[in-house]
């Protein structure tokens, strides 16, 4: 059995430098979600199916609104990164897991601001 | 790279020949909870954004959510959401290089999944 791998082999497949920022910001949002991952449960049991004027009233105060825009902002990086991690491990071929790469990349983000976006509508013109 | 020899290096271990683990099987479910929340988080932003734009749309929107289906959806997404919960926080202490023992690492696992069960089961009640 050959534990040898050629240099060949390797040259120009090595490290893309920027694994660290995505492990440490993976575990950044991570840390941030636990305390806003409760407070907005908290928020939004008492919101969902109690009717649009509580929703809006609930969403109108600063801090319910904050504790929103902050986990919507961190939940989406945090399932962004994620889920790129699952893709990478388990999409192979190059163009698909491209493909996909790209679409997680994009569709997340725009995912996090149409969460702020309509948060941000709701607390300012309540 | 034609001469690129693949054949007699050692494999990673397969999963069928693996006997499961307390800390394999969590942090498979661990993934299968965060992958399976990303619709929960699509639903809860068009909820948001179908309250921003209209009570009549917000109505219809709100009540897909708390349809039987959607409490289904929405009731997976707690235990799966308390589940990850618990066991991103071993991880969190496992990345501190704390607990990373065979027995810790086992009887923390048994920790997550009792705290996930009792925490969906108080979210719920504190929710009706």
């Amino acid at each position: 059995m050959s534990f040898l791998t050629d240099y060949k082999r390797v040259a120009g497949l090595g490290s893309a430098k920027s694994g660290t920022e995505h492990f440490i910001e993976q575990r950044l949002s991570a840390i941030a979600l636990i305390p806003l991952g409760v407070a907005f449960l908290y928020t939004f049991i008492g919101a969902l199916g109690a009717g649009h004027e509580t929703v809006i009233e609930t969403y109108s105060r600063p801090i319910p609104a904050l504790i929103a825009i902050m986990f919507i902002w961190a939940m989406f990086a945090h399932l962004r990164m994620g889920l790129q991690v699952v893709i990478e491990d388990y999409i192979s071929g190059e163009r698909a897991r491209m493909r996909a790469l790209i679409i997680n990349a994009l569709i997340w983000r725009g995912a996090a601001i149409v969460g702020v976006f309509a948060i941000a509508k709701i607390a300012f013109l309540a | 790279m034609a001469d690129v020899n693949r054949g007699n290096r050692p494999l990673s271990p397969h999963l069928s020949i693996y006997r499961p683990q307390m800390t394999s099987i969590l942090s498979i479910i661990h993934r299968i909870t965060g992958v399976a929340m990303s619709l929960a988080a699509l639903l809860i932003t068009w909820w948001f954004l179908a309250a921003a734009s209209g009570s009549e749309y917000f109505e219809f929107v709100d009540g897909l959510l708390t349809s039987w289906l959607g409490y289904l959806v929405l009731i997976g997404s707690l235990a799966a959401f308390w589940f990850h919960f618990f066991n991103g926080i071993r991880h969190l202490r496992w990345d501190m290089v704390v607990g990373l023992g065979l027995g810790e690492s086992a009887r923390s696992g048994w920790a997550a999944l009792i705290l996930s069960v009792v925490a969906t089961v108080l979210t719920i009640i504190l929710a009706l």
